[in-house]
């Protein structure tokens, strides 16, 4: 097998500063909204007493999330010693770092008084989950850094497999964590369930999947590098796996959901009666992000063509949002039951919400700051990849593993 | 014993170094309470000046724990005393918020370059107080203020 | 001069601890002058556990249209302070004002009968909020009142997601006016104290229940739960009642008849 050469990303220089200037652009605009939403308060959001966690928490979500799948890539190489995986394994590293800085920072940037972040950082509960991811993103971001050495360097290779190893299962622990942030909230119907956690992991792993290979494909195609058709085909087909997966565990989710029989007013919600939250289950959840990049992936033409499997991780991104936009927002508006076996005709003031779905329509500056999150971690990596040697010379099958471009071919 | 000495003996520099400091503010101990509050007719703060310009903010934060926590209202050392006895009156009357220019929470801050958001949730001027000193103390002149007994689990 | 007695109050305060009496009064006769008067109603000791606030509400004796608990508690916590911004939505405003106590209107869906109550934070012996607090900002006082620390609230909102009542408020715009007893600023959570004020000084009476009684209601009895022979001890004895969400086993300090 040849020697995996690394090289900065070489991108033509006014691209390349044109490519960054978009992404601050993105980023200021992201900042400003925060800004903007901190210096009025929240009441310019959609956010209400009702739907507390808005677009910004489905942005960070996503993100975080997506930052522990997109390290999947690199524990696959060196947890699992495929070899054909060990190249790339560099930029998932740096992809895994950038995503969770976005995501954090849209998190942070929506508390309601991100002044007091030290206060955040300095004392902490430790019976919240909460509490406890803040240590699993602040250790996720150690790890990976201390990862991504052992690749780099050549005195740290002998590390690689058990920091390796290690930061496969601090990144369970982590998506396992942030699922819990919602599976433990007994007051919500939607929530109270174990599955959420198994639901996130896998959910990390796709999307964290799509966003890679989109970076990758972009990444290669803007300076020539080769990606070998067996690489692309492992790809997808793992990613194809992990979308499989999501619907498994979604399947599973609302047949726990339904077998509780208390819970089958959630259910109407979620599959027929939720409007909005119903429409984005089945055509962004399920269809755009479930079937249809399945379709793509399985089709015998359009399999072959790196932009369709592009357009099939555009739409698991798609749906991905979607997923978390119904599993965060839908099930804040869906009425909390308190009274069973009465229904609530009124509750407080008018306007004040209880027993009936609660409206939330995302303001602009909410949207933007999630933007602003995906823009930073983008930026992150696009500088990461040129001043560092992440992105392989070469993906060509032949470059990457012999024995296998010989089998495929075969 | 002697570590206490020593001890003792560099609190006092640390002291004689902050004296120091604290000679830069141009003004008086006691220049900063406006003529129109109700501390202005009065000798003392609730601790010594000297040691309340070093330390008020020790003593607030050390009281808001207790009241929060502890749910004691009834010391000197609460944000709400200090404002209703170091609040300035206009030619009507009315109370000038604490914390707006020229005031007396602000005065001495703006001079210290002090940042500080207390003021971004607690009130400016004294309005529907529940319980400091000072209305216990009013409360006291009018009605001898009869404590309610107490219940079975103290009995 | 002043040197000298700011070293002393130094080193009282690291060393001395409790001999500090002797010291402080020889050296600064300020000191206590203000201390021990006239505070014989307000607390000087920390809470304890030896009581727990509660709430019985009698949904039979809750008044249909009547809304003087909610009004007693807008003015006894500034409540009726909060302005509109200025541009916002009516009815959207009405979902991001905090609203501490709330009047709900059941009915029964089988036999069309109407319940009144008013629901609150119930003060839960094992509450949600404070298990996901990650700031620990969100607590409960030993006597089991349940409330938000909002010196160190940074207004992540997981209690809210917790909260099975929907009790708590964001506080989602800057606020102008205020009362003394009521801090409030944007950015924090907040919801029901039990009018934490008025037992810390010495006053065992929740706005609400005190202004339903004087409407004549008698719907809510305030008390402690830990004192057999109180008000509220008393009441739950006789009337049979059940707690909000009782499957959650939260232990609630708020109780209801008739429901
Ligand atoms: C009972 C009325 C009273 C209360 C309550 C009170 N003070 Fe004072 N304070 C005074 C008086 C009187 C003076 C001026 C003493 C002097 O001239 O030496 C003073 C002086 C001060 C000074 C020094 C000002 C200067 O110009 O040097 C500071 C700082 C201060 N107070 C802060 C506080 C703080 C903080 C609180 C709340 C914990 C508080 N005070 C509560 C009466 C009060
Ligand atoms: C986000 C709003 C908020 C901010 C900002 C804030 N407080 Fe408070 N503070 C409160 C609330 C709410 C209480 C609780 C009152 C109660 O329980 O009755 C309180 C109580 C207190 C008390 C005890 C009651 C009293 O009036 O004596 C003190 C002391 C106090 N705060 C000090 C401070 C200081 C000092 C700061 C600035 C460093 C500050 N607070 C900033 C909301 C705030
Ligand atoms: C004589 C000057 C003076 C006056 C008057 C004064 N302060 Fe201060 N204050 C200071 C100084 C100096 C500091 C900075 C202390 C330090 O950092 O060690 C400070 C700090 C504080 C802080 C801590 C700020 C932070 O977060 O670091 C608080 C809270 C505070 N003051 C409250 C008050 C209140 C309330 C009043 C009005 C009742 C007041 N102060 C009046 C001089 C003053």
């Amino acid at each position: 097998m040849k020697r995996i050469v690394y090289r900065e990303w070489l991108l033509q220089p006014q691209r390349y500063w044109g490519l960054l200037a978009i992404l601050a652009a993105v980023i200021a605009v992201g900042g400003l909204s925060a800004l903007y939403m901190e210096h009025h308060g929240h009441w310019v959001t959609g956010m209400t007493n009702s739907v507390v966690w808005g677009v910004p928490h489905v942005f960070a979500v996503f993100l975080i999330i997506s930052a522990s799948g997109a390290l999947n890539v690199a524990s696959i190489g060196t947890v699992f010693d495929k070899k054909v995986y060990k190249p790339l394994g560099r930029l998932s590293g740096l992809l895994a770092v950038a995503l969770l800085i976005g995501g954090l920072l849209v998190l942070v940037l929506d508390l309601g008084r991100p002044d007091r972040l030290l206060v955040a950082m300095t004392t902490y509960n430790f019976s919240s989950i909460f509490a406890w991811n803040i240590f699993l993103y602040s250790g996720f971001a150690a790890i990976v850094i201390g990862y991504l050495w052992t690749m780099a360097e050549r005195k740290g290779n002998a590390l690689q497999k058990p920091v390796g190893t290690f930061a496969f299962l601090w990144r369970l622990a982590l998506t396992t964590g942030t699922g819990s942030i919602f599976g433990f909230l007994v007051g919500r119907e939607a929530y109270d369930t174990a599955i959420l956690a198994p639901l996130f992991v896998v959910m990390s792993f796709a999307y964290g999947l799509a966003i890679y290979m989109l970076v990758l494909f972009y990444a290669f195609d803007a300076d020539g590098r080769p990606i070998g058709p067996a690489m692309l085909k492992r790809l997808k087909n793992l990613l194809a796996l992990f979308i499989a997966a999501i619907l498994y565990f979604t399947l599973i989710y609302h047949l726990t959901k339904l077998y509780g029989a208390k819970n089958d007013d959630i259910e109407t919600f979620f599959l027929i009666s939720g409007g909005l939250y119903t429409g984005l289950f089945w055509v962004g959840w399920i269809l755009i992000g479930g079937l249809l990049p399945l379709g793509i992936i399985y089709h015998p033409e359009l399999s072959q063509r790196r932009d369709w499997i592009a357009a099939a991780c555009g739409m698991v991104i798609v749906g991905g949002l979607a997923a978390m936009y119904v599993i965060i927002v839908g099930s804040q508006a869906y009425p909390q039951e308190m009274f069973p076996g009465y229904s609530v005709i009124q509750f407080g003031a008018p306007g004040d919400i209880g027993g009936q779905v609660a409206p939330y329509s995302p303001s602009f500056p909410e949207l933007l700051l999630g933007f602003g999150g995906v823009g930073i971690a983008l930026l992150i990596t696009a500088i990461g990849v040129r001043v560092l040697q992440f992105l392989p010379e070469s993906l060509a099958d032949r470059d990457v593993d012999p024995h296998a471009s010989a089998r495929s071919t075969a | 014993m002697a570590t206490i000495m020593t001890k003792g003996v560099l609190l006092a520099l640390l002291a004689a170094v902050l004296g120091v400091g604290s000679a830069a503010y141009a003004e008086g101990v006691g220049d900063f309470v406006l003529p129109s509050s109700k501390a202005a007719s009065l000798e003392n703060c609730v601790e010594p000046t000297e040691y309340m310009r070093r330390n008020h903010f020790e003593l607030i934060r050390h009281q808001r724990d207790e009241t929060v926590y502890g749910g004691i209202r009834g010391d000197s050392h609460g944000l709400s005393g200090c404002v209703s006895c170091h609040v300035g009156y206009d030619d009507t009357g009315a109370p000038i918020e604490i914390d707006a220019e020229g005031q007396f929470c602000r005065s001495c801050h703006a001079y210290a370059s002090v940042e500080m958001n207390c003021f971004d949730c607690h009130a400016t001027v004294p309005r529907g107080e529940a319980w400091n000193h000072e209305v216990a103390a009013a409360h006291a002149h009018l009605t001898g203020s009869a404590p309610i007994g107490p219940t079975a689990a103290e009995r | 001069m002043n040197h000298e007695n700011e070293s002393m109050n130094q080193g009282r305060r690291d060393f001395l601890g409790a001999a500090a009496g002797v010291s402080a009064a020889a050296v600064a006769p300020g000191v206590f002058l203000h201390t021990p008067v006239a505070n014989a109603a307000a607390r000087t000791d920390p809470v304890t556990d030896l009581h727990r606030w509660g709430l019985l509400v009698d949904t039979s004796k809750c008044a249909d249209g009547c809304t003087a608990c909610v009004d007693a508690c807008d003015s006894e916590n500034g409540l009726n302070l909060q302005s509109k911004p200025h541009g916002q939505d009516e009815l959207k405003w009405e979902n991001q004002r905090a609203v501490w106590i709330r009047k709900v209107k059941l009915q029964d869906n089988l036999t069309g009968h109407v319940t009144n109550l008013p629901l609150m934070c119930q003060h839960c012996e094992h509450p949600p909020c404070v298990d996901v607090c990650p700031t620990g900002a969100s607590f409960k006082r030993a006597d089991g009142i349940v409330m938000v620390d909002r010196h160190t609230c940074i207004g992540c909102r997981y209690c809210m997601m917790a909260c099975p009542y929907k009790a708590r408020s964001f506080i989602h715009e800057q606020v102008d006016h205020k009362l003394t007893r009521a801090p409030r600023g944007k950015g924090c959570v907040e919801s029901c104290n039990l009018c934490a004020h008025r037992l810390d000084s010495g006053d065992i009476s929740t706005a609400c229940a005190e202004a339903c009684s004087a409407e004549g209601h008698q719907a809510l009895i305030f008390g402690d739960l830990k004192d057999p022979m109180g008000p509220l001890r008393q009441a739950l004895a006789k009337t049979p009642s059940r707690q909000i969400r009782q499957d959650l086993g939260l232990n609630t300090g708020v109780r209801y008849a008739g429901i």
